[in-house]
């Protein structure tokens, strides 16, 4: 699914990502852990093709519409009510039944209540959630999680976990962690960033 | 179809997000109004007609650059541009959708500034409105990538302006030209000419100014 | 001295020999135009300004020409170096293009005792053309160092380009209504000695024009280069 050779990634002369070598089979779960600045969060804005490598090369066989990325940003417009959203993703991603998918999920990550309302009234933790359910709206082949657990409060880290159980071993799953013992059970391949 | 199902989506959020917040219209509509009074003391008495032309020129260009600074802000607040360039939608989408809705704000303000100048000034050809309406389209075309390029720097809305200016001369040209020249034709072909090619060149280049 | 790298091509001449070159040809260039082409009937010597106001003018959109050429290859073809050829000569057309501001008012002084006349097409053009490109540089410096700024820069150079004949004809139609004081500017009509003046001349801008590129690039590289190094060293 993924494979980089030296890949690397520089913003003028500064190094965000040493060269560095990877392989993720179909189905696989790629736990990343590093210390802050060492590169994590570079390489899956790569991956998910957010940003281009500056050398070696990058082969990812998910195109845009089969790729789920959840970063640092939940990449919502803070104005609009979940529901909407999830309505203009699930458009923009082409999914079908875009209403019913969106409530199901929505529903199973306990946003149901307040799903007419904005964003911007949202707790962290809520936000994050709906930006999971927008990382999922679209039944992506790849998921790519930037730190997904940070955000997210309790409960909502436990739906995150049985998720990642359903998806393990149907999705590939690269996710970064500062705390790799929580998905260790899911895991398939680690790799620590100097 | 689908392409054109994107931009009607996106263009309609746009004006969703719009009509909940009502922070950028009311602002271009007292910007633009209060511009006009602004005018009428600049001008000496026995200025000529035509100079009042010249100047609604300069209203609308000011208040459109007014709305532009704010047309990518929504992305801005979570994010979400990269949420839309991560998108399977053709890139350029993205920009034209945002365009589509710049051009109905921008639109729905002549729509007083117009008459207002009418009031104030004086009354408007045939010519000079449709000069407007081409006009609109190279303002929105441009000024909406020109934001999103300074939505990138560092010194945002200080840096727009200095962008947009020089291309926007030779719209306030056609313009003026086919508010008060004898030939307003030539004028209009003008405005035609630089909408059709600022159009595709922004279409063609909004993937890269969006992409790392 | 050679900055060879991933990111420059051998070139076909060195620096120092067009550094030579455009010496021996700008004092050619100058020899001609001051003391072996005769004056000019009408204008007498404010009209020797112009056999270096119109090669200044003519370098510098070339200048923009090729720094959106670069651009051009940048976003088709990918390639950081392409970023750097363009800035460059971007940079260079702007100098120019400030020099033929310059010129050109000096021009306008000797012959009307005007500084600033507006009815001469080519300054009005080329004071649209400095703003636009001014801005150039403030947006690229007020983005961080990357594949985003290189993007952006070429697209706007591009756009530059774009704005060059529709900024012309602008101001052509704008001649219409907006009325300049006239004065009678036709161009010099040129005798055999003058217009070979006036071909030396050109090629020899266009050579200094070539070589400040070269030399410009050069430096950018071998500080880019530096700043590399110092970064893999201190990390």
């Amino acid at each position: 699914m993924i494979a980089a050779r030296a890949v690397e990634k520089r913003y003028g002369p500064r190094r965000a990502l040493r060269p560095l070598d990877l392989e993720l089979e179909r189905g696989g779960f790629l736990v990343v852990t590093g210390a802050n600045g060492s590169g994590k969060t570079t390489l899956l804005r790569l991956v998910a093709g957010l940003a281009a490598p500056t050398g070696g090369s990058l082969d990812v066989a998910a195109g845009r519409g089969a790729l789920g990325y959840l970063g640092h940003e939940p990449l919502l417009y803070r104005d609009l009510t979940a529901l909407e959203n999830l309505d203009l993703y699930g458009r923009l991603y082409r999914v079908p039944e875009r209403r019913e998918r969106a409530g199901m999920l929505l529903e199973r990550y306990g946003l149901w209540e307040v799903r007419a309302e904005r964003v911007a009234s949202y707790s962290r933790g809520m936000t994050q959630r709906l930006a999971l359910c927008r990382a999922l709206l679209h039944e992506p082949e790849l998921l790519v999680l930037d730190e997904p657990f940070t955000a997210l409060d309790a409960d909502g880290a436990e739906l995150l976990d049985r998720q990642l159980a359903e998806l393990a071993g149907t999705a590939t799953v690269l996710l970064t962690t500062h705390d790799p013992a929580r998905v260790e059970p899911l895991a398939t391949a680690r790799l620590a960033l100097a | 179809m689908n392409y054109l199902a994107d931009v009607a989506a996106l263009a309609r959020k746009d004006l969703r997000l719009e009509l909940r917040a009502r922070d950028t219209l009311p602002a271009m509509l007292l910007f633009v109004v209060s511009t006009l009074v602004v005018f009428h003391f600049a001008l000496p008495t026995g200025a000529d007609e035509v100079a009042a032309q010249g100047l609604l020129w300069v209203a609308l260009v000011f208040t459109a650059l007014l709305g532009l600074a704010r047309a990518w802000a929504p992305e801005r607040e979570g994010g979400a541009l990269e949420g839309l360039v991560l998108a399977p939608c053709d890139r350029s989408a993205i920009w034209l959708g945002k365009s589509a809705a710049v051009f109905v704000f921008l639109g729905l303000i002549e729509l007083v500034a117009l008459p207002a100048f009418a009031v104030f000034f004086s009354p408007l050809q045939a010519e000079a409105i449709l000069g407007v309406l081409l006009a609109n389209v190279g303002i929105c075309a441009v000024g909406t990538l020109l934001a999103a390029m300074a939505a990138a720097s560092r010194t945002r809305e200080l840096i727009l302006p200095l962008l947009f200016l020089p291309l926007a001369i030779p719209l306030v040209v056609g313009g003026v030209g086919a508010s008060v020249s004898t030939d307003p034709g030539r004028y209009l072909m003008f405005l035609g000419l630089y909408d059709a090619v600022f159009a595709i060149l922004c279409w063609a280049s909004f993937e890269y100014v969006v992409s790392e | 001295m050679s900055t060879s790298s991933p990111n420059s091509r051998v070139p076909l001449v060195s620096v120092p020999a067009l550094a030579a070159l455009s010496a021996a040809l700008v004092g050619a260039g100058i020899v001609l135009a001051f003391w072996i082409a005769p004056e000019d009937a009408d204008q007498g010597i404010s009209q020797k300004i112009f056999y270096f106001h119109v090669p200044i003018a003519l370098s510098a959109y070339a200048c923009f020409g090729w720094g959106a050429w670069k651009a051009l290859r940048l976003l088709w073809k990918g390639g950081e170096r392409y970023d750097l050829e363009s800035y460059v000569a971007i940079h260079q057309g702007t100098i120019f293009g400030a020099l033929t501001l310059a010129t050109g008012s000096i021009w306008a002084k000797a012959s009307w005792n005007h500084w600033w006349v507006w009815d001469s097409n080519q300054l009005v053009l080329f004071l649209v053309l400095f703003l636009f490109y001014s801005a150039y540089f403030m947006l690229r410096f007020s983005i961080e160092e990357g594949p985003r700024r290189a993007n952006v820069s070429a697209v706007y150079a591009l756009f530059g380009v774009a704005l060059i004949p529709v900024s012309f004809l602008a101001i052509r139609l704008a001649e219409d209504f907006v009325h300049p004081t006239t004065f009678t500017r036709d161009g010099p009509q040129m005798t055999g000695t003058m217009f070979f003046a006036f071909c030396v001349c050109w090629l020899a801008i266009t050579v200094l024009a070539y070589t400040l590129y070269r030399v410009e690039l050069l430096g950018k590289r071998l500080d880019a280069n530096l700043r590399e190094l110092r970064e893999i060293l201190t990390a």
